[in-house]
């Protein structure tokens, strides 16, 4: 589904991503782990098409299609999601509104029939439910003043209404107690099914014993520095980073 | 161009537009003795740096009365209507009231709404309340329509009352002097909404006078709106006297106009009173869109609270000039003034400035403007999401409109006025 060969990356004069490589296939949840600042949010924020990344090598296919030679919204309707460290607030615009406009443009895009406000609110009230959330929320603007567990749920909101094929939550579970934790998680695990896929971006295991990852890979220094199976995130939280980074966590953190 | 207008005075009082007691041509003569020695303002004078009105200025004008009367139909006016039907709605087409056009039920007790004529040859005095500029002078000099509308002490009246007036094919070349006057006694709630609509592109000259008097514990919600052609110029003068314990809020849409000027003064007129005045502006073209507000606090423990915003894509320009004074008398004064703008166009202007007099020392008194364009992170978030580049940025746009909207408090003119900016701006609902 997603194959990253080689990808670097850069933001104004710093480079940060330094030769990814990468295969997702569909059904199944990566975990990229690694100490702050090692490049995932960037990694994330590449792969959706954030206009202040350059990439400046390598080459990333989405469902065999040249994913870094698409528009950030032609990615989403390709069926690609970002679920964001740090969910952006749009005063003005109410959640159901920007639901409605990001369902419908994904529809438009793919050549079905735009929902109008009363069908719409149908399925809405169906994926309310997923993240344990009453209609109140939807009348309200677009994160604006929500919490940070708010966001976050909100962002699992959005993307249990856009059905992504290939979902990338970046540290969605930070921030959140053990309940808004679980309603995350649950709202991950019930999306999952054997044509999609989920990159998990995380710095802790917590998350990865609610989402069970098939592969672990560890990110330092822009690089994939590990890669293993579920159990290499144990070792991590028994370990720290420092064994596979040689900086010490507090330097590196 | 000033013997012009002393020719087209002589002539008007002539033939008619004298008509009344003898006092009140006197006061037509006063104001038009007025403008004449003022003149024109020019970009030489403070007050309009930034808007040169050459090309109102500078041209002839038919006055309104002998113009050639227009033949508007219901149909050409019913999408201009505001509101459900049931509202009172008084019509004047290129300056002229049109009853056949109008909705006029039976008015609640309480509420009497007479022609502008009707109410000076009454009280003339009505005609020097405002002291505004050489504009507002032209109006008072040549002004014969318009309406008076007074609510009866604690009288609460249900629905607001729109003034709607539009431009026809007529109106090419022809100057519009109309005035609206409300009188809202003690304790009464009254709602007027006040609009300009041109039906085609005529380069027609409104020259609008607005007096609102708000007496003690009365509160008045004011929308005005702007929509005239593109061809159109429009200046636009609204006073505000409110006593003891009033409210006053205003909402203020310009989006029409070649030039387009309004100019908003409220006199806080005794203690404890509010005024809120909201503003939204959206150029496009070469629009030039003036807003001049002036808040004048004059006793102690009054609250203003200001919140201007516009929008400005190709080579439009906008002008903003917010006046706060807070006399020495005027302690406990709560004042707040913002005023944004949001640039869609390289070419595109904005000409901002806060101005305020405080002479008061225990106020709290705050100003902010900014200029700037949409956040880009915003738009990202907005695409990621699959909404294309345009479409988000239509959407960012309307939501920087939306939150001023939301201050108006009647459902109807609101939903009303996002329909207009929506539509505007290109964003379905
Ligand atoms: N837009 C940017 N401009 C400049 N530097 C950036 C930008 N985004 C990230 N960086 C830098 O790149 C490095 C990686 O950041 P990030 O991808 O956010 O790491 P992580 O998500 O792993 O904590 C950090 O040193 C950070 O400061
Ligand atoms: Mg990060």
């Amino acid at each position: 589904m997603l194959d990253i060969k080689g990808l670097r990356a850069s933001a104004g004069e710093k480079d940060i991503l330094k030769g990814i490589d990468l295969t997702v296939k569909a059904g199944e949840v990566h975990a990229i782990m690694g100490p702050n600042g090692s490049g995932k949010s960037t990694l994330a924020q590449v792969l959706a098409g954030h206009p202040a990344y350059k990439v400046t090598g390598g080459t990333v296919t989405f469902d065999g299609a040249d994913l870094l030679d698409m528009e950030p919204e032609e990615r989403a309707q390709a069926g690609l999601f970002l679920a964001f460290q740090y969910p952006v607030e749009i005063a003005g615009v109410t959640n159901a509104y920007f639901l409605r406009a990001a369902y419908n443009a994904i529809r438009k895009a793919r050549g079905e029939e735009e929902l109008d406000p009363m069908d719409f609110l149908d399925i809405l009230e169906e994926k309310l439910k997923l993240v344990e959330w009453g209609p109140e929320i939807m009348q309200r603007a677009v994160n604006s003043g929500f919490s940070g567990g708010e966001k976050k749920r909100n962002e699992i909101l959005q993307m249990a209404v856009l059905e992504p094929k290939l979902a990338i939550l970046d540290e969605t579970d930070s921030g959140l107690d053990i309940d808004a934790l679980r309603i995350v998680a649950e709202g991950v695990n019930k999306l999952r099914r054997p044509d999609r896929a989920t990159i998990v971006v995380t710095h802790y295991q917590r998350l990865l014993d609610h989402i069970v990852p098939d592969y672990v890979h560890v990110l330092f220094d822009g690089q994939i520095v590990k890669s293993g199976g579920k159990e290499l995130a144990h070792e991590l939280e028994a370990k720290g980073y420092e064994w596979l980074t040689g900086v010490p966590e507090a330097v590196s953190a | 161009m000033n013997q012009a207008y002393a020719e087209a005075f002589e002539r008007f009082t002539k033939n008619g537009g004298g008509a009344g007691p003898a006092e009140l041509l006197g006061l037509r003569r006063e104001a038009f003795e007025h403008f004449a020695r003022t003149g024109f303002p020019t970009t030489k004078d403070e007050e309009w740096r930034f808007t040169p009105v050459a090309p109102i200025t500078g041209r002839e004008w038919r006055l309104s009365a002998e113009a050639k009367t227009s033949l508007v139909t219901p149909a050409d006016i019913a999408p201009f209507r505001f509101g459900p039907p049931a509202w009172c709605t008084l019509v004047f087409v290129d300056g002229r009231f049109e009853a056949g056009l109008s909705h006029q039920p039976k008015l609640p007790r309480g509420l009497s709404v007479e022609p502008l004529s009707q109410a000076l040859e009454a009280d003339p005095a009505l005609l020097s309340k405002v002291t505004g500029t050489s504009f507002s002078a032209l109006n008072a000099a040549f002004v014969k329509e318009g309406v008076s509308i007074r609510v009866s002490a604690g009288v609460e009246l249900a629905d607001p009352i729109h003034i709607l007036s539009v431009a026809s094919k007529a109106a090419d070349g022809a100057s519009l002097n109309t005035r609206i006057v409300l009188h809202v006694e003690r304790g009464a709630r009254a709602q007027l909404v006040e609009s300009y609509a041109g039906l085609f592109a005529a380069a027609s000259f409104t020259n609008a006078v607005t007096q609102v008097t708000v007496e003690a514990g009365a509160w008045v919600e004011h929308s005005r709106i702007q929509r005239e052609s593109e061809s159109a110029y429009h200046i636009g003068l609204t006073q505000v006297d409110q006593a003891r314990d009033s409210h006053y809020r205003s909402f203020t849409l310009a989006m029409g106009g070649a030039i387009a000027r309004h100019d908003l003064r409220a006199r806080l007129g005794d203690e404890n009173v509010e005024t809120l005045l909201y503003g939204l502006y959206l150029g496009r073209r070469e629009q030039l869109i003036d807003n001049h507000t002036a808040i004048f606090h004059d006793h102690p423990n009054c609250r203003s609270w200001e919140v201007y915003k516009g929008i400005l894509d190709d080579a439009s320009h906008a002008v903003f000039n917010g006046k706060v004074f807070v006399t020495p008398e005027a302690q406990k004064t709560d004042a707040k003034q913002t005023n944004r703008n949001l640039l869609l166009s390289d070419r595109a202007k904005v000409d901002t400035k806060p101005q305020l007099e405080i002479f008061a020392d225990d106020v709290k008194c705050t100003h902010g403007a900014t200029v700037g364009r949409l956040d880009e992170i915003a738009h990202f978030y907005l695409q990621s999401r699959g909404v294309p580049r345009e479409a988000a940025q239509q959407l960012l746009t309307y939501a920087f409109a939306a939150e001023v909207m939301a201050e108006v408090t009647s459902a109807p003119v609101r939903e009303r006025l996002d329909g207009l900016v929506r539509e505007r701006l290109g964003v379905s609902s």
